[in-house]
């Protein structure tokens, strides 16, 4: 990867934190209601992963912890924060919200809010490739929690079965909630889980998107090629609460601060660096120029766009012409 | 025209569609070798393949969840659960995901997709193989939810039902995939929205649906020839959208309206159905709307007990005399 490419992986990983901070701000400002579930600490693992997809060809699906998932998938980040907004403008036309991102356009396939609920719509996505003799592959983004769920046991053994190219990615920050992760699960190696489907399985840093990336090209090779399922555990961490409403207080300052030296953006940008590919000022550039550009395009468009009709609050509920038939 | 059975019917909407579009496919338990516990996909598997023909594992929830996932990319499932009660454990994909992609997604996601579920009450198979769910499924935003009364429309609605761009349920019944009818030889669609007016008639209006318009048939003829009552026999059919205006026009003619029902009272079709007469033409009635039911029980095994649980056509008969004082 040369050094262009390098200052930009660490551009969208800073964009994405940057990103992040700004929804909490909007949050606390009441410009974004409900649930927001924000992804600082993790950014490695979907932009990593997802430098070594096929973006815009494969298909993405994952929770509620949504956001940069759909920005590396090719989404608009206005058209993201205008969703936040609830404007019409919003990749969900401001009916979905947080939780529920979706951009077709790019085959984002979703935020689903119920944990576990994403594996089979995964399988799904494959299946419809399998039957078009396509070459794209389904991607997953799931947390730890979610391994706990039937859909995930009946899930990988239906996609082991029938050969589903799917990419399963765990990222495991250690907590379900506010559950850590002994407390709640027998087996803690997540990839370990799988093993019993006949599903290949490996386990990895997820702080450092070099690991991460080389992990997610073999496990994306293995996909596209051998046309069946592959489940990556990636070990990460997220810095805030699980949502805006959790202070985290189950988690010791210890913990939290032992993981903070381990951030994705300070390991990838002093790498860099020693490297010779970037200097401090220019890092501190780079993030100047990244708040910018979130304040004065992203968040103001957001604030601009108009807010849904009224009069349009039952659109949608059916397809229009979805009794029509012959 | 053919005579053919309920399950013919349902059978020849499969291989016609699955011939039609490739997309097309089916899966379930024990529909592909061994062909269906009711023959509705017999032959399917040799014809198509087992890409196309899925027999799954025991897992409604995540098999659902397949279905869902492979139509949001445009493929066609027709998916079968076995017997509606095992419906329930399929309720998270149908309900959350399924029932609401569309809608969330500001209408940029469609899904396609089918579920057949044989319900109803059959031959003392107790409280767990004897549910009746049209409640529960019409209770939700976003889905389809028709009912075949007929050879005729088990055809014709699988039809339209594969055709639609929205999710649909069709609640078929363990009772009558025997039952005999005439099936037009042409390629037809029965509309998935309207009320089907099954015997004209001027004194009352019968609404029935599934298993128990053929209860309201028996009780017209006897009301006719025993008592001079001459019944309107309306068929529901789709139970969501209700047709509201197909229910009072009816109502509008006979100033009189029972509700026949196979399922309990609470929270039902008619509960649902008197609604709609009080909003739409409360000052058009004559007598107060009543409603045939079954009793709020979980099913019995005893088959004294069972066919108490359950109305027949001797109550709607009852009911009507009531009415009339007859």
């Amino acid at each position: 990867m040369d050094a262009t490419d390098q200052k930009r992986l660490l551009r969208e990983m800073l964009f994405a934190r940057r990103f992040e901070e700004r929804c909490a701000e909007a949050y606390h400002e009441r410009q974004i209601g409900g649930f927001l579930h924000l992804y600082p600490g993790e950014e490695a693992c979907a932009i990593g992963v997802l430098e070594k997809a096929q973006t815009g060809s494969d298909y993405v699906v994952t929770g509620y912890r949504d956001h940069i998932h759909a920005i590396k998938s090719g989404m608009d980040p206005k058209a993201l924060m205008a969703e936040l907004f609830g404007k019409e403008a919003g990749c969900s036309k401001g009916r979905g919200g947080s939780m529920h991102l979706f951009d077709p356009d790019v085959h984002f396939m979703g935020g689903y809010a119920l944990v576990g609920g994403p594996f089979p719509l995964a399988a799904g996505f494959a299946k419809a490739i399998q039957l078009r003799g396509g070459q794209e592959i389904s991607i997953c983004f799931l947390g730890d929690g979610a391994n706990n769920q039937g859909t995930f046991h009946e899930t990988m053994n239906m996609a082991s079965l029938w050969k589903l190219p799917v990419l399963f990615i765990c990222e495991n920050n250690l907590y379900g909630i506010g559950t850590a992760i002994e407390r709640s699960t027998v087996e803690i190696n997540q990839y370990k889980r799988v093993a019993p489907y006949g599903i290949e399985a490996a386990q990895c840093d997820g702080q450092d998107i070099d690991i991460v990336m080389a992990h997610a090209e073999k496990a994306v090779n293995y996909v596209r090629e051998q046309r069946k399922p592959y489940f990556l555990e990636l070990m990460t961490y997220r810095l805030r609460g699980h949502s805006m409403s959790d202070s985290g207080a189950y988690r010791s300052k210890e913990e939290v601060e032992e993981w903070a030296q381990r951030d994705p953006i300070g390991i990838y940008k002093r790498r860099l660096v020693e490297a010779g590919v970037l200097t401090e000022d220019e890092f501190h550039a780079m993030d100047k120029a990244v708040q910018d550009e979130i304040e004065n395009e992203v968040v103001r468009y957001a604030i601009e766009c108009p807010e849904p009709r009224v009069e349009d609050v039952a659109r949608y509920v059916y397809t229009e012409g979805g009794n029509n038939h012959g | 025209m053919a005579e053919l059975m309920y399950w013919q019917g349902i059978l020849r909407a499969h291989d016609e569609e699955m011939a039609r579009d490739p997309l097309v496919f089916a899966m379930g338990e024990d529909i592909g070798v061994a062909g269906g516990t009711y023959k509705a996909t017999s032959g399917l598997f040799a014809k198509y393949g087992e890409q196309r023909v899925i027999d799954t594992p025991i897992s409604e929830n995540s098999y659902t969840g397949i279905g869902v996932g492979a139509a949001m990319l445009g493929a066609r499932p027709i998916v079968e659960i076995m017997s509606v009660n095992f419906a329930w454990l399929a309720m998270d994909q149908l309900m959350n995901n399924a029932a609401k992609i569309h809608y969330m997604s500001g209408g940029r996601i469609r899904c396609p997709f089918v579920m057949r579920v044989p319900g109803g009450t059959a031959h003392q198979l107790g409280a767990q193989h004897s549910a009746r769910m049209e409640k529960v499924f019409m209770g939700v935003s976003g889905l389809r939810v028709v009912t075949p009364a007929t050879p005729r429309d088990a055809y014709g609605l699988l039809k339209s039902a594969v055709r639609s761009d929205d999710p649909v349920v069709i609640i078929e019944h363990e009772s009558m995939y025997n039952l005999k009818g005439e099936v037009p030889d042409d390629e037809f669609f029965t509309p998935l929205e309207g009320v089907e007016i099954m015997r004209p008639g001027k004194d009352v209006s019968i609404f029935a649906y599934n298993i128990s318009v053929h209860w309201a048939l028996d009780a017209a003829k006897k009301l006719a020839s025993e008592y001079g009552i001459d019944a309107e026999v309306i068929d529901l059919r789709a139970l969501k959208p209700l047709d509201r205006a197909g229910i009072a026009a009816s109502v509008r003619k006979t100033h009189h309206a029972i509700i026949v029902e196979e399922d309990e009272a609470p929270v039902g079709v008619g509960s649902e159905v008197m609604a709609i007469i009080n909003e739409e033409c409360f000052f058009d009635l004559d007598a107060a709307p009543v409603r045939v039911h079954a009793l709020d029980i979980p099913i019995p095994y005893n088959h004294r007990l069972e066919k108490a649980a359950i109305p027949n056509a001797g109550d709607v008969i009852a009911a009507v005399r009531k009415m009339f004082g007859r």
